[in-house]
């Protein structure tokens, strides 16, 4: 029972991972950037929520609405003043930028909220599932998650296949100019998936305080890292695939935890990312490109 | 080089063919070329003639078909490998390196001959100097070819177009080819600089001893220097033989100017 | 042959006023050091500028001449930090502290290092671009993990290794623990000194132009610049990449010996070895100039610097570094200043011949 029991708070992890992965799958499909300071977006998220369930006392899910609409207006904001100058220029330049933009929301944070952890109230209030006579106990925020992720996979990829928007954007990410050319605002379609991608960050960013109860300035980071690696594993641009390596990515990292040593869960996930792109350099599900000669 | 006879066949292409998902870019493609001889390859856009570029300098590796440059089976080969055996190519759309200077640009052309090794490089021993001076020497009289050498310590990047495609030639010639292929060399160039650049191409024929295989547009180009022709249009060979009859044959033109 | 003389003259002027650089600016500092006019936090300060510089040229090397986007720089400080300090360590503990020992040392932190990005570099250089990015920085991160994990300890049998802790080592009479997994290496003599560090620094950055302004520099270029063009004159281009990241991971590993050698304890911590490390380093050559060897110096030690300076602002000094990092990036990247920046380039190159401004 206990593999189950860590399979499935890897699951719950990996749902988490899975969430922020979209947002970085999205942005990096469409804007072709790495956006390294996604992760502190999702941070953002939890101080947000934070403030408003614990500080103002507001219904905790109403909090979580606040939260994720205060990242997507965070999101869209960075991507109109830091990274929007930058369209054009070398991807390099744009890396940078984003780590500037991660520092700086860190900082805020901390100058905000201190260094200090804050211990972060699960806004999920329910009791967790017993199964088996008690021998496989579910939390409720493993179920919540889970579900979670689930719905926002399935109405992202409704979005993309079906509406208007989603081709607008599909059609960017294929070929910026030729999308232009065609009437599409570039511009607006790329803020658009920042506030998508920002306001799954927001989401996550409750998600993974409710489940890792721990706050602080660079909570974001590192789960960031992950994210990207999960997208980068999934291939990265694919919504599938997004959600794939996230899963793959919490079962991988809690299963090593529990069984290998929880010194090098993280050298062992990151090593089966490296064995995965070497098999496959576009990621499970990512796309062959060829360059024109 | 001396050694081969004018009439030897230096490259012997046999049904070549390549498709990319489903579509026959390049079918039962064969091509013989003598040494010494200025072939043009020529058809209507997208008839396949830079993918045959491709292939012949391993870019693309065929479905089927046999290359063999001077007795030498070239399918399965590397571009760098393709390159030693002795085929330099020029690009349809510009690529040289342009952060380097027109010297630097030649210079690694010759990356095959003018050596030294990593001990004299980083500790700029006496050796380092012999080289790179000699490098210098043969870079400039292969600039003076091509009437560059006034140009030598600019970024690559900031030439003319005209002299960005000579500077490619330049670069595939420092490699000491026995075949070069120029892919569209009069592109973009007016007429007095694509009459210049017909006398350069005769005269680096003559001077270097390469033969040449050209891509081009130009029908006064063509017509002008090419001693022989191959017609390519979808991805198959329509007309193959000397310059003039190719020229003048009204399937060639039917595909030319449509029905 | 005038155009050959100029370029020639301008690459050893560059060279030259490089390697002055940091001999004046050592004398500068040496001389503000011994006349007690420098504050514990700058003398302090010293030896870490030549490791940030050492890291910053080598990783220049990396991505602004080879062109490949490497997030894991800090990892392979970290092996020339530990496999150098393993050394040092176990020869105090012989008895034996010389200079010759740390030269000794620094060799084998550059060979380690080395040795650890050639073998991965192999594989890895096949990934292109942010692929690349992600693969260096999980690399960093599983090295970094690997040492936090390992207790290596000596006794008079010899050499003994356990993952799982230091009682585990079962060392004998007399024998100590070299490495204390995540604790790491304590008691490490410390041999690093800003002389030391100077010179060690000016010999990279003689090696390094050097290297550039050679055969093997210009093909590595020529392949950063246009990777179909350069095999189609016959250049093995993962080979020429290997070879920088080999000696760039090489040098990151004498910076690892010097920091190493530094303090007196040594832990893989991710402030100093993490994936942020390497993207400190990463920030020191974008802001330097790709492939500018001595802007990477000069913006190393300003951005070190800078920060210290800034400690009278305390909490907000990381968020105005945060801010200029991001302004700076716009305002020296941004397509739609270009006009705005030539202007002013114009204004200060006015007299040199304009086609010679590198066109981005």
């Amino acid at each position: 029972m206990a593999f189950f029991s860590y399979l499935i708070s890897g699951l719950s992890l990996g749902a988490i991972y899975a969430i922020i992965a979209l947002g970085y799958t999205m942005v990096y499909g469409i804007a072709k950037m790495l956006n390294f300071a996604h992760g502190d977006v999702i941070m953002v998220g939890g101080y947000i929520a934070f403030t408003c369930s614990i500080s103002l006392g507001v219904n905790p899910y109403i909090a979580t609405i606040i939260s994720a609409l205060g990242c997507m207006v965070l999101g869209v904001l960075v991507e109109r003043i830091a990274y929007r100058p930058l369209r054009g220029a070398q991807s390099l330049s744009v890396l940078i930028t984003a780590i500037g933009v991660s520092y700086f929301l860190q900082n805020v944070a901390l100058l905000i909220f201190g260094a200090n952890t804050k211990s972060f109230t699960s806004i999920i209030n329910m009791p967790p599932l017993k199964l088996f006579n008690g021998e496989l106990t579910i939390t409720a925020e493993a179920i919540v998650t889970i579900i979670v992720c689930l719905v926002v996979m399935a109405l992202l990829t409704l979005f993309v296949n079906k509406t208007r928007l989603g081709w607008a954007m599909m059609a960017v990410s294929e070929d910026k100019g030729a999308a232009t050319l065609m009437g599409i605002n570039s511009n607006a379609t790329i803020g658009l998936t920042f506030a998508i991608g920002s306001f799954l960050a927001g989401i996550a960013g409750v998600l993974l305080c409710s489940s890792y109860p721990t706050l602080t300035p660079t909570t974001g980071a590192m789960p960031g890292i992950k994210a990207f690696v999960a997208a980068v594993l999934g291939g990265i641009g694919s919504i599938p695939g997004a959600c794939i390596g996230g899963f793959l990515l919490g079962i991988l990292e809690n299963l090593s935890k529990a069984y290998i040593s929880s010194q090098l869960s993280d050298a062992i996930v990151f090593s089966v990312l490296i064995i995965v792109l070497l098999i496959r350099p576009t990621g499970l599900m990512g796309k062959k490109q060829i360059e024109k000669v | 080089m001396s050694n081969i006879e004018q009439n030897k066949n230096i490259l012997e292409v046999t049904s070549l063919a390549i498709s990319f998902g489903g579509l026959n870019a390049v079918d039962n493609f064969s091509l013989s070329i003598k040494n010494k001889e200025l072939y043009g390859l020529i058809g209507p856009n997208g008839a396949g003639k830079t993918t045959v570029f491709n292939l012949l300098t391993g870019v693309y590796r065929p479905d089927q078909g046999e290359i063999l440059l001077d007795g030498e089976n070239l399918v399965g080969k590397s571009v760098e490998e393709i390159n030693k055996t002795g085929i330099a190519r020029t690009f349809q759309n510009i690529r040289l390196f342009n952060r380097l200077t027109v010297l630097e640009n030649v210079k690694v052309g010759f990356n095959a001959f003018n050596k030294y090794n990593l001990l004299d490089a980083v500790l700029a021993l006496p050796n380092k100097k012999k080289v790179e001076e000699e490098s210098n020497g043969e870079a400039m009289e292969l600039l003076k070819v091509f009437n560059l050498q006034d140009e030598a310590h600019l970024l690559a990047g900031n030439l003319s177009y005209g002299e960005q495609r000579k500077l490619e030639i330049a670069r595939a010639l420092a490699t000491k080819p026995k075949l070069l292929l120029l892919d569209e060399p009069a592109a973009g160039m007016n007429s007095n600089e694509t009459m210049d650049l017909m006398n350069t191409i005769r005269f680096v024929r003559d001077k270097f001893n390469v033969t040449i295989l050209l891509i081009e547009h130009d029908m006064k180009l063509v017509s002008g220097i090419c001693e022989r022709l191959t017609v390519l249009n979808f991805g198959r060979v329509l007309k193959q033989g000397i310059t003039n009859d190719v020229l003048n044959d009204p399937e060639v033109i039917k595909a030319y100017l449509g029905d | 042959m005038e155009q050959i003389r100029n370029i020639k003259n301008k690459q050893f002027i560059y060279s030259l006023s490089t390697a002055l650089m940091v001999i004046v600016g050592y004398a500068i500092m040496q001389s503000v050091i011994n006349a007690n006019l420098a504050s514990p936090l700058i003398k302090g300060l010293m030896v870490p500028l030549c490791i940030y510089s050492i890291l910053a040229i080598s990783l220049n090397l990396v991505v602004g001449i080879s062109g490949e986007l490497s997030l894991g720089h800090a990892g392979f400080m970290c092996i020339g930090a530990f496999a150098s300090c393993i050394f040092t360590r176990y020869m105090k503990w012989l008895g034996n502290e010389s200079l010759l020992i740390f030269i000794i040392a620094i060799l084998i932190g550059a060979v380690a290092a080395g040795l650890a990005g050639f073998l991965i570099g192999i594989p890895v250089l096949r990934l292109r671009g942010d692929y690349l990015a992600i693969v260096t920085l999980a690399f960093g991160e599983i090295i970094k993990n690997v040492i936090n994990a390992i207790y290596l300890g000596v006794d008079s049998t010899g050499f003994k290794f356990s993952m799982k802790d230091s009682l585990d080592l079962n060392l004998g009479e007399g024998g100590i623990v070299i490495i204390k997994g995540a604790q790491g290496i304590t008691n490490a003599p410390r041999y690093s000194t800003f002389l030391i560090g100077a010179i060690i620094l000016l010999i990279c950055v003689v090696i390094l132009n050097n290297f550039i302004n050679s055969y093997y520099g210009r093909n590595i270029m020529a392949i950063r610049d246009n990777r179909i063009a350069a095999e189609s004159i016959g250049l093995n281009a993962s080979r020429y990449k290997l070879l920088a990241f080999t000696i760039g991971s090489a040098m990151a590993g004498v910076a690892g010996v010097l920091y190493a050698h530094n303090l007196n304890t040594l832990a893989a911590l991710p402030k100093n070895f993490g994936y942020n490390m390497s993207i400190t380093i990463l920030v020191f050559v974008v802001l330097g100039g790709m492939g500018n060897i001595r802007g990477s110096i000069i913006s190393a030690v300003i951005l070190t610097v800078l920060p210290e300076f800034l400690r009278e602002f305390s909490n907000y000094r990381m968020l105005v570094y945060s801010i200029l990092l991001v302004t700076l990036m716009i305002f020296s990247n941004a397509p739609a200043l270009k006009d705005f920046r030539e202007n002013l380039l114009s204004k200060i190159n006015f007299g040199k011949n304009k086609k010679l401004i590198n066109k981005e």
